[in-house]
């Protein structure tokens, strides 16, 4: 296992993360398998590939949430720029690595409390007292999040009383309050019906301008219609990763073909 | 009959497929027939019990009742150091099983590992619920009265019976933590939660409505138990109330009253049932009614936080 590089390579200006070489293991189970990519800053980036690929799992590393669990282990290293961490090594906490990485998850899970302590809640684990301050970014992220018309009169209202639609752009607001540098969604819209599914599309792309994002979905036209690039995944390894338009226009790959073309998956 | 039903009354498959229905629905009446049954059985012998009760105790409440101490003479013997003493038994039984119990809940759920040693636990801490109660007045007789050097007092017997719900603290507090999803715990980290903040803003406040229910089912069945309170030699007979906790000249907050001798209501009760004259017995039928307004107004208190907290809880 590759501990903090002394001398990193330095990182292209575009670059938001490297992975290199890593592998995952539940147990004696490898689901991932040397995976090398690059993800580029303020830019959204694709997982795909069909059920039990190891999208998730991978999207899972960038947040360490694989750390709740016994019996796991990562090898090799995801980088994290400007500062060339390693976030999968062992001696970085989990905590600080979810601090500047946010996740958004496949069925939304907004906290049984208000609306407003729902976005509130990462800036209270940072120790944020001052209502000032709180209020102000409550109101930042809900707007970003494009929620802030629809709850501006009901912030205290609980949240389970928003649509699913809602939710989900609820826990998009929670995860954007403490400013993340990256912004990782697990198939955001897999519960959603097809307007709420537009409406997330449509925020992912205009939160590129803020944050980094990678997004894991099972979903080919909207990887194809959110993201500048794409990985396609396959039984733990990573088939092939480019432009999003040349993966689903011109494969390099037989498999990806196959894939996007609907012969298997 | 068939003639009445859409379909041609002549389809013979048509026909069957209704005589099919219709016998594999006679076991959706025949099931809820029973329930019901044994729902108005319970119900029959709980109103027969109190009204019993009400009966023969109602006559002989009243205020003079409760505010009197036991005498010799039943006309005017009274319940007021047995109902002190319960409450107070009953403040120290839930000041420490609640803590304890739900601090080993939370324990066992969120942060042992599940190994063997955990599962031994587990499956002992299932079985304490079930070990009689005079066991736990054996134990604490050993241990609270004379090791500790507790005597015969107030604190020994909140101990013994703080020990002896533990077990339904416990498991409750575990039954509440395991109805949370997973999807909340993953939703708190994400956001940057340790451990603690994960379990004190989320499951601590989530589970409390389940807690709640363990918590009235253990001061429940704690009211009523007798048998350890006299294995640690609780008084039968009592003219005098523990020292105040509140009022006392030198002290502010005074805590002399937890090594006070004391009785309960049940022994009270036990006490009066177990002598032959007539009107003792009516003593002890109206010290019952007070014992179970006792313990419905503990549990109103419990039912009424449970409620508050769970409105907002939906998964």
């Amino acid at each position: 296992m590759s501990t903090i590089s002394t001398l990193p390579p330095k990182p292209p200006t575009q670059l938001k993360a490297q992975v290199n070489a890593l592998n995952f293991y539940y147990g004696d189970f490898q689901a991932l398998k040397n995976i090398d990519f690059p993800v580029e800053k303020n830019q959204v980036t694709a997982l795909i590939g069909p059920s039990g690929c190891g999208k998730s799992t991978f999207l899972r590393c960038f947040n360490r949430m694989h750390d709740l669990y016994p019996n796991m282990r990562y090898e090799g290293e995801i980088l994290l720029y400007p500062d060339a961490i390693n976030i999968v090594d062992r001696h970085v906490d989990p905590i600080e690595v979810r601090m500047r990485i946010s996740m958004v998850f496949q069925k939304p899970n907004p906290f049984p409390k208000s609306i407003y302590e729902n976005v509130a809640y990462g800036l209270r684990v940072r120790g944020e007292r001052l209502r000032k301050v709180i209020d102000e970014k409550v109101e930042d992220a809900l707007r970003a999040a494009a929620l802030w018309d629809e709850v501006k009169d009901r912030l205290h209202d609980l949240a389970f009383n928003l649509s699913g639609g809602q939710q989900q752009r609820l826990c998009i607001a929670r995860a954007l309050a403490t400013s993340p540098e990256i912004l990782l969604f697990d198939e955001p819209t897999s519960a959603l019906d097809p307007i709420a599914t537009a409406k997330i599309e449509e925020l992912v792309n205009e939160l590129k301008e803020k944050v980094t994002i990678l997004i894991v979905t099972h979903n080919m036209q909207q990887a194809a219609r959110v993201s500048a690039y794409t990985a396609f995944m396959y039984i733990g390894e990573l088939i092939e990763f480019d432009d999003t338009r040349k993966i689903f226009t011109n494969p390099s790959s037989k498999l990806t073909e196959e894939y996007i073309t609907g012969r298997f998956g | 009959m068939t003639e009445k039903l859409p379909g041609t009354a002549g389809d013979a498959h048509l026909r069957a497929l209704r005589r099919a229905i219709a016998r594999r629905k006679t076991w959706d009446w025949l099931f809820a027939l029973g329930g019901v049954l044994a729902l108005v059985l319970a119900l029959l012998v709980f109103a027969m019990l109190f009204g019993q009760m009400l009966k023969n105790g109602l006559p002989h409440l009243s205020w003079d009742f409760v505010s009197s101490f036991p005498s010799r003479r039943a006309a005017s013997a009274g319940i007021l150091s047995a109902w002190v003493g319960t409450s107070l038994v009953m403040l120290v039984t839930a000041v420490v099983a609640v803590p304890v119990g739900v601090g080993a809940g939370i324990y066992l759920e969120e942060y042992a590992p599940k190994n063997l040693l955990t599962d031994i636990i587990e499956i002992n801490v299932t079985n304490l619920a079930g070990v009689p109660s005079i066991i736990y007045g054996l134990l604490a007789l050993g241990l609270f009265v004379y090791q500790f050097g507790l005597g015969q007092s107030i604190a020994a017997a909140g101990l013994t019976l703080a020990l002896l719900i533990l077990p339904v603290v416990i498991v409750a507090t575990r039954e509440a933590i395991r109805t949370i999803p997973q999807n909340i715990r993953e939703g708190a980290y994400a956001c940057g939660a340790t451990k603690w903040q994960m379990v004190s803003q989320h499951i601590i406040p989530y589970s409390l409505p389940g807690i709640m229910t363990g918590v009235i089912i253990g001061l429940a069945r704690a009211i009523g138990e007798t048998a350890p309170i006299i294995t640690i030699g609780a008084l039968t007979f009592i003219a005098f109330l523990p020292p105040s906790p509140l009022g006392n000249p030198e002290h502010l907050i005074s805590f002399e009253w937890l090594a006070a001798p004391f009785t309960v209501m049940p022994i009270q009760m036990f006490n009066w049932i177990s002598r032959p004259e007539e009107a003792f017995q009516a003593n002890a039928a109206a010290a019952g009614l007070v014992l179970v307004v006792m313990t419905l107004s503990m549990n109103a208190v419990a039912i009424g936080i449970r409620y508050h907290f769970r409105k907002r809880i939906k998964w």
